[in-house]
């Protein structure tokens, strides 16, 4: 399972951003995002797909409409960006700890 | 976090603020020392695959540290952390910022608070960043010492945008 690399993926394309700030305001059917775009409905379709599948976008059937909306939770996931840092610091104090256990073995 | 990382990293955007946690199984001593020690901090200051290079340090108020983070390639990425406050292995205070290699800094910096707390022989460090600009953490991603995830950056500035 590799669906925290997917969201990255998922926001490397500048459609599905284009698309995330534009559900940001309102909840949206495919057809009237696809109404913003150039590109054909089965792409933006395609676009929608991947990122209902890594959880960006929720899906809501209200009566024969299907709307989309963004999924808040996943997107301060990404907000806050800490994965990259985060990953930094992992790295960094994984390091530390080994400079450490040396000093330890040296004595003091 | 589903992950098995140690380090517990905490961001707050809106008030720039990022607080880094880790509890280290060192006595404080140590961790004091890795922390100012010129040699100790270059064998673990760079992520991979940088190396740290010290090229000063001087541990006391108003003194300066001058590093570089050398790439695979030998590009150097320079910068300054001054000693604003030292409280003996409790904690200490330093303004960050990246500079040329004549140590010309690159303003603006961000504030840093690294508190050392002793917990049965074990030692817990807490470092908050303060004022860390986007700027910054963008300038970080682009020299290399975080992986990608420009797309982030972008979808972030774009958000940042919308909701001014």
């Amino acid at each position: 399972m590799n669906l925290r690399r997917d969201v990255f993926q998922a926001i490397a394309d500048p459609t599905r951003r284009a698309i995330l700030v534009l559900v940001a305001s309102q909840s949206m059917t495919a057809g009237a995002i696809a109404s913003n775009f150039d590109t054909a409905r089965p792409t933006v379709s395609k676009h929608l797909q991947i990122l209902t599948e890594c959880q960006l976008l929720k899906q809501e059937q209200i009566g024969r409409e299907v709307y989309y909306n963004l999924n808040p939770d996943k997107m301060k996931e990404i907000a806050d960006f800490v994965e990259p840092f985060r990953k930094m610091w992992d790295d960094r104090y994984n390091k530390l700890e080994t400079v450490l256990k040396n000093l330890k073995k040296d004595g003091k | 976090m589903e992950n098995n990382s140690k380090t517990e990293f905490v961001t707050d955007l809106q008030n720039k603020k990022v607080t880094i946690t880790r509890v280290f199984d060192a006595p404080l001593e140590n961790v004091w020392r890795a922390w100012t020690e010129k040699d100790l901090l270059d064998q673990w200051w760079a992520p991979k695959p940088f190396i740290a290079k010290t090229k000063f340090l001087d541990f006391k108020v108003g003194g300066r540290r001058f590093y570089a983070m050398v790439s695979p390639e030998g590009q150097e990425g320079w910068s300054i952390q001054k000693y604003t406050s030292i409280t003996p292995k409790t904690n200490f205070k330093m303004y960050n910022t990246f500079a040329d290699k004549d140590e010309n800094p690159q303003l603006p910096g961000s504030d840093w608070d690294i508190n050392f707390i002793e917990q049965n022989g074990t030692t817990k460090v807490c470092v908050i960043i303060i004022n860390e600009s986007l700027d910054r953490m963008k300038k970080m991603i682009e020299m290399g010492f975080v992986k990608g995830f420009t797309a982030t950056l972008q979808l972030l500035d774009e958000l940042l945008k919308m909701h001014q």
